[in-house]
């Protein structure tokens, strides 16, 4: 592992640099990182070109003809040693996600229930019962890595993934869940389905969810996830991919 | 009524890929979305200045050719980038240079002789609805494109026009200076500057990544371009998904690098060698599979510098002539 003092500036590129702010993943990461973004926002302006918060990371792309990297670093340099974590977003937003979880959409209950050693029951009541934090967006438009998970759920990727994993899918890998915002193809085991829209181009800034927000998933039957405009479809068994 | 749609062109024949695409779509890689634009930055922004137009202008990414255009009206075009033996009412187009299409003439795009894609700038400009500030097409996104779903162009189209004319002849050249003509079937050395994790790969590997010969794969699309070698091992096996930037080169498990470009995933948990320039990730995107390629580590100094003169060539400030 690369050793060295934290917080860490990597060069990125001409146009890059990745501050390297922790070395494992933490709830508490996210105050420090919201704070971060927000102050180079202000410090960059017309400068910056994009930010891309992660579970340990910012990285930050700016216009190398309005600012050079030199500058840039000295300016990333200022803005880390006064850093103070954001005391307003500790908290983030909170997102009550309904959703249906049964076997015909989320077909991989059972699997999950036999490597967790739990009843299908004690597997949506673990996993409904804790309120998560968004660590990450990325993989698709508006899908949200969330964590953790109750150490019970830990379960690998599914060994082929589906070609075809509808939207609004909600599902678990390793300590993480997530709810596919669009249809993709996905390797993450499928317990449910919501009838929520994470990426919705009608609604401003397009996503729900961003990093640094609070989820909690709260089980409903099948009516009241119909009634919001859920699909009830059922998974079907043949979409997986077969290379 | 100066906002209805003035149609261009009509696609008589759509080929395997052709896209619409401006210079990227920027500030929302936190919400997962990529950045598009144009895989040859390079070729991209010479059909824009050909054809008088400001940086940033949509333009059509053709690849693999197939493509095929009939004018609804006279129009000024220039093509640039692969030669996708492209023809005008029959005869070989010229690129890299100003052509003036009259209305019901063809433009015509067959197989590839050189490169793979070929870009299309129509003095004035493409027109679609940006989305999350931008044209350009991600398919695999369903954002930007003509129809703002991320489509690909389909037969029967109809392709829509900036109802704002840019084009003044007298504001750009008609032909681009040989130098920025690239030869893209020679071989090819690409700028790679090294980045945080270049210390933990394995001597040897390090040796290998500099000095083999890299061929690049069939798996090679606007998100990334695999190359096939030596493998090269790291000391870094995974790590916590972080950010990616444009021309990272990432090196999964199996050692095998992958240069991510315009479509790549916003976050990625491999080591990197470090990221291509912007222009070798164009020219990278112009290799056919088999194409052999080597890399070479180019200090922030000469990077930048070279950056700076590419960017020089373009017009940045809003056109005068639309006042």
């Amino acid at each position: 592992m690369n050793v060295g003092v934290l917080p860490r500036l990597e060069p990125a590129g001409i146009d890059g640099y990745m501050v390297r702010l922790f070395d494992t993943i933490d709830e508490d990461n996210l105050a420090w990182l919201s704070a971060l973004s927000r102050d180079c926002e202000t410090a960059f302006g017309q400068a910056l070109v994009d930010l891309v918060p992660s579970y340990t990371t910012l990285l930050v792309i700016f216009d190398p003809l309005q600012i050079s990297a030199w500058q840039a670093r000295i300016r990333l340099s200022e803005l880390l040693a006064r850093l103070t974590p954001d005391p307003a977003l500790a908290g983030g937003k909170l997102h009550d996600v309904a959703t249906w979880y049964h076997p015909e959409v989320g077909p991989d209950l059972a699997r999950v229930a036999e490597l967790s050693s739990l009843t299908e029951e004690a597997v949506i009541k673990a996993h409904s019962e804790r309120e998560y934090r968004v660590f990450a967006l990325g993989f698709s438009p508006g899908f949200a890595f969330m964590g953790l998970l109750d150490s019970s759920l830990t379960c690998p990727r599914l060994d082929t993934p589906r070609s075809r994993v509808p939207r609004g899918s909600v599902a678990i890998a390793g300590q993480q869940t997530a709810v596919y915002p669009t249809v993709t193809p996905g390797g993450w085991n499928l317990i449910g389905r919501t009838a929520a829209r994470l990426f919705d181009r009608d609604r401003d800034g397009f996503s729900l969810m961003k990093v640094g927000d609070r989820v909690r998933f709260v089980a409903v039957d099948r009516n009241t996830f119909e009634s919001e405009g859920g699909d009830p479809t059922p998974v079907s068994p043949t979409t997986k991919e077969t290379r | 009524m100066a906002n209805r749609a003035m149609v261009g062109f009509r696609v008589m024949r759509a080929g395997p890929l052709a896209l619409l695409q401006d210079a990227g779509r920027f500030g929302t890689r936190h919400i997962g979305v990529t950045q598009g634009g144009p895989a040859d930055m390079h070729a991209w922004a010479w059909a824009n200045q050909l054809a008088g137009n400001q940086w940033g202008t949509p333009v059509l990414e053709v690849t693999l050719g197939g493509l095929e255009l009939e004018a609804e009206r006279d129009l000024t075009i220039a093509v640039t980038g692969a030669d996708l033996t492209a023809r005008h009412q029959n005869q070989p187009l010229p690129l890299w240079r100003r052509v003036r299409i009259a209305a019901g003439e063809r433009v015509s795009f067959g197989a590839p002789a050189a490169g793979v894609r070929a870009y299309l700038a129509v003095s004035g400009g493409f027109k679609a609805e940006p989305v999350l500030g931008s044209v350009a097409c991600v398919v695999r996104e369903q954002l930007g494109g003509f129809d703002g779903h991320g489509r690909k162009l389909e037969e029967g189209d109809q392709l829509t026009l900036s109802s704002a004319e840019g084009f003044s002849p007298h504001a750009a050249e008609a032909e681009a200076p040989v130098p920025e003509k690239p030869d893209y079937s020679a071989p090819l050395t690409l700028d790679l500057l090294p980045g945080a994790q270049i210390a933990d790969f394995t001597g040897k590997s390090l040796f290998d990544a500099f000095n083999a010969s890299w061929q690049v794969d069939q798996r090679a699309d606007r998100m990334g371009v695999r190359l096939s070698g030596p493998a090269l091992r790291c000391n870094i096996t995974s790590m916590v998904s972080e950010g990616i930037s444009m021309g990272a080169v990432q090196v999964p498990p199996d050692g095998q690098p992958i240069a991510l470009l315009n479509d790549r995933q916003t976050i990625g948990g491999y080591p990197r060698l470090g990221n291509l320039t912007a222009l070798s990730a164009s020219r990278l995107s112009q290799c056919q599979p088999g194409h052999q390629v080597r890399l070479r580590p180019i200090g922030f100094e000469a990077a930048l510098r070279e950056h700076r003169q590419f960017m020089g060539n373009f017009s940045f400030l809003p056109s005068s002539n639309n006042i």
